[in-house]
């Protein structure tokens, strides 16, 4: 079985005291990320990024893609207790959760969402140990026509799905793209949007725009709301343990979850949002009793935690065995990749065997790391909740500054990214997605470099895009996903989901 | 009938749209061209730049039409306050080095939020600058100097 022995392999590498290390690493700070509300992971691993250069790449992979699902458990530690989504996943997990908490059932809540989660995770590391190779495979074969294709349907899904506008965010798209070729254009060796500036000339930093919008410009916007102080549920959490008819009612929301989660997970745009709420809905329309939800049925946190788990997992496969990221978070990844002097795509997998399945098999440690380091320190995660943001912000600052600095050494960078806070805070304030900038930026230089060939290809041709049979089958979902995401019905469902 | 476009939520969006793609086609006229066939330097952009406006009238016109304002605060501190940080940090990291710089960074970040406490604010300051330097310049071995030229 080629499988158990790729498996075998990946597991050897992970299991190095320092890809553990790195991986724990991950896990603690995403989870503490994931608790602590006004700090997501994307902010996290975009501060993060410029640490791991000095790593080996798969260390630092291992430690980012902690970081990504760490957060996901520690998002609903807080919707548990404190009735607050630490990250947007958790929105629903705060219906019923909460109210167990209330009717002194957070243990068991809290320790179905860590079990739910860690099967979803183990079932995910299955699924992509099963369908990477094959689905990179097929991807070798693929011309520059192809390519674009596949790189125009990926950013035009992952707009159109994602939550906000879609006009915006397919205007966001093209902001991105744009972004991505400031700097010296390969081919002609001219200097495109560089307005004079020498350090333009190497394109625009990858971390200067993700840490500029993503947390300064957050910080911003927190400091321009009124906090109210957080009320903690200080009741101590007793009873870890769910009884055995806990286990049972949980065991069909959680493989049901994990289902739905790692359906959306592979769907470019589609965050963990989207796929906990699905979950929710399902089971609350299966319960025979769908009035128990929402006054604290154990269904309701078991189903949508496998959920947003199973999803943040399966993001990885788009991400890995294409190179094209499905989420502003796997961009990041990518772009660390990148900055590691890896190019992104399927060539990975035959590459660098050791880098996916050694992140394959550190997901799968990593979930028990988790697991084994939630339960135990619920304590801590739930007193660090009450340290005020006055003191949160300044280290934010202080670590994307540095982080910033180290990249280049640069103080060129530190000022550009101030730019892009302000112009973030922008966004926010007008309501455009800012994720989608994130995918283009990533994927500008590649898709026009992919746009010349395929053109050059076809000597100027552009049918060649649509007589292509696959590049036409990618042309034909982009345009079908465009068509059913702009039906009005569709569009009404999908703002009552996102909210 | 006066409608505050000043407010108007997805008219600015658009008007962004449009002003960054309309800069983007006026710069990129410098570019050559080229042909589809062997695309110059000017080409991706240009279309680009016409995508982008496409967009942002389209968002213009949804604006006039439903007219949504613009939610929740600003707070023109912050947002005066953290950009100006990070371009003070800039420039004593370039000229003092790492310790005034950081230690300057967090005041001035402090300084953004409306709760400011000197005390606190300075044994924060002291601390996670200690903790910096461990962890940037002993851990991970970044060549920066703690003070320049004193």
């Amino acid at each position: 079985m080629e499988l158990f022995n790729n498996l075998i392999f990946g597991f050897s590498v992970a299991l190095s005291w320092q890809n553990l290390w790195f991986a724990f690493i991950g896990c603690f700070l995403g989870t503490l990320v994931g608790v602590l509300p006004g700090i997501g992971p994307l902010a996290t691993i975009a501060m993060l990024l410029p640490i791991t250069f000095n790593v080996p790449p798969v260390a630092a992979i291992i430690m980012l893609a902690g970081i990504y699902y760490g957060a996901q458990y520690g998002g609903s530690t807080t919707a548990i207790l404190v009735n607050l989504p630490g990250e947007t996943s958790a929105v629903v997990t705060c219906l019923d959760g909460y109210q167990m908490a209330r009717q002194g059932r957070a243990g068991p809540a809290l320790a179905i969402a860590a079990v739910g989660s860690f099967i979803a995770g183990t079932i995910c590391t299955l699924i992509i140990a099963m369908f990477g190779p094959p689905l990179a495979e097929v991807a070798l074969k693929f011309g520059a026509p192809e390519y674009f294709s596949l790189m125009l349907m990926g950013l035009v899904a992952a707009a159109v799905l994602s939550s906000g506008d879609m006009a915006k965010s397919l205007g966001m798209v093209a902001m991105g793209l744009m972004l991505g070729i400031v700097g010296t254009d390969v081919n002609s060796g001219m200097a495109r949007f560089s307005f004079g500036f020498s350090e333009l000339t190497d394109g625009i930093g990858f971390v200067v725009v993700a840490v500029g919008v993503f947390a300064v410009s957050e910080i911003i916007s927190n400091l321009s709301e009124r906090t109210e102080d957080r009320e903690v549920f200080t009741k101590k959490v007793t009873g870890l343990f769910p009884t055995w008819k806990d286990f049972k009612q949980s065991l069909g929301p959680i493989l049901r979850g994990t289902g739905i989660g790692a359906f959306f997970g592979v769907l470019p745009g589609t965050g963990p949002a989207i796929a906990s709420f699905s979950s929710y809905m399902v089971e609350k329309k299966l319960a025979k009793d769908p009035s128990r939800f929402g006054k604290g049925a154990i269904e309701g946190v078991a189903g949508p935690e496998s959920a947003n788990n199973a999803d943040a997992q399966c993001k990885f496969i788009p991400t890995l065995t294409l190179g094209i990221p499905a989420s502003a978070v796997m961009a990041l990844i990518l772009g660390a990749l990148t900055i590691q002097g890896i190019a992104p795509g399927p060539q990975v997998m035959t590459q660098k065997p050791d880098l996916f399945w050694g992140l394959v098999a550190s997901m799968w440690i990593g979930n028990s790391m988790l697991l084994v380091l939630n339960l135990p320190l619920i304590g801590l995660w739930v007193s660090l909740l009450k340290v005020p943001y006055r003191f949160l912000f300044p280290c934010i600052m202080a670590f994307s500054c540095i982080g910033i600095y180290s990249v280049n050494n640069s103080a060129f960078d530190i000022y550009l990214a101030g730019i892009f806070a302000v112009i973030g805070f922008v966004w926010l304030k007008t309501e455009v997605p800012a994720a989608p900038v994130l995918l283009g930026f990533v994927l500008g230089p590649l898709m026009e470099e992919n746009l010349r060939r395929a053109l050059l290809i076809s000597r100027g041709d552009p049918t060649v895009f649509f007589t292509r049979p696959i590049s036409l089958g990618f042309m034909i979902a982009t345009v079908v996903i465009l068509i059913v995401m702009a039906a009005p019905a569709v569009r009404k469902r999908k703002e009552q989901i996102t909210g | 009938m006066k409608v505050d476009l000043r407010s108007n939520m997805d008219f600015l969006a658009g008007l962004m749209f449009i002003g960054v793609g309309a800069a983007a086609m006026i710069v990129s006229r410098d570019y050559p061209m080229g042909s589809a066939l062997r695309m110059g330097p000017g080409y991706f952009p240009m279309v680009l730049g016409g995508i982008m406006i496409a967009f942002g009238i389209y968002v213009m016109i949804h604006g006039l039409v439903n007219k949504e304002q613009v939610k929740g605060n600003w707070s023109l501190r912050a947002l005066f306050v953290l950009p100006l940080a990070t371009v003070v940090f800039g420039v004593l990291m370039e000229e003092t080095g790492f310790i005034p710089a950081l230690v300057v960074l967090i005041f001035i970040s402090a300084a953004a939020g409306d709760q400011f406490k000197w005390i606190e604010v300075l044994v924060m300051a002291i601390a996670l600058t200690a903790a910096c330097v461990g962890l940037f310049i002993y851990a991970l071995g970044l060549p920066y100097p703690l003070l320049k030229g004193m």
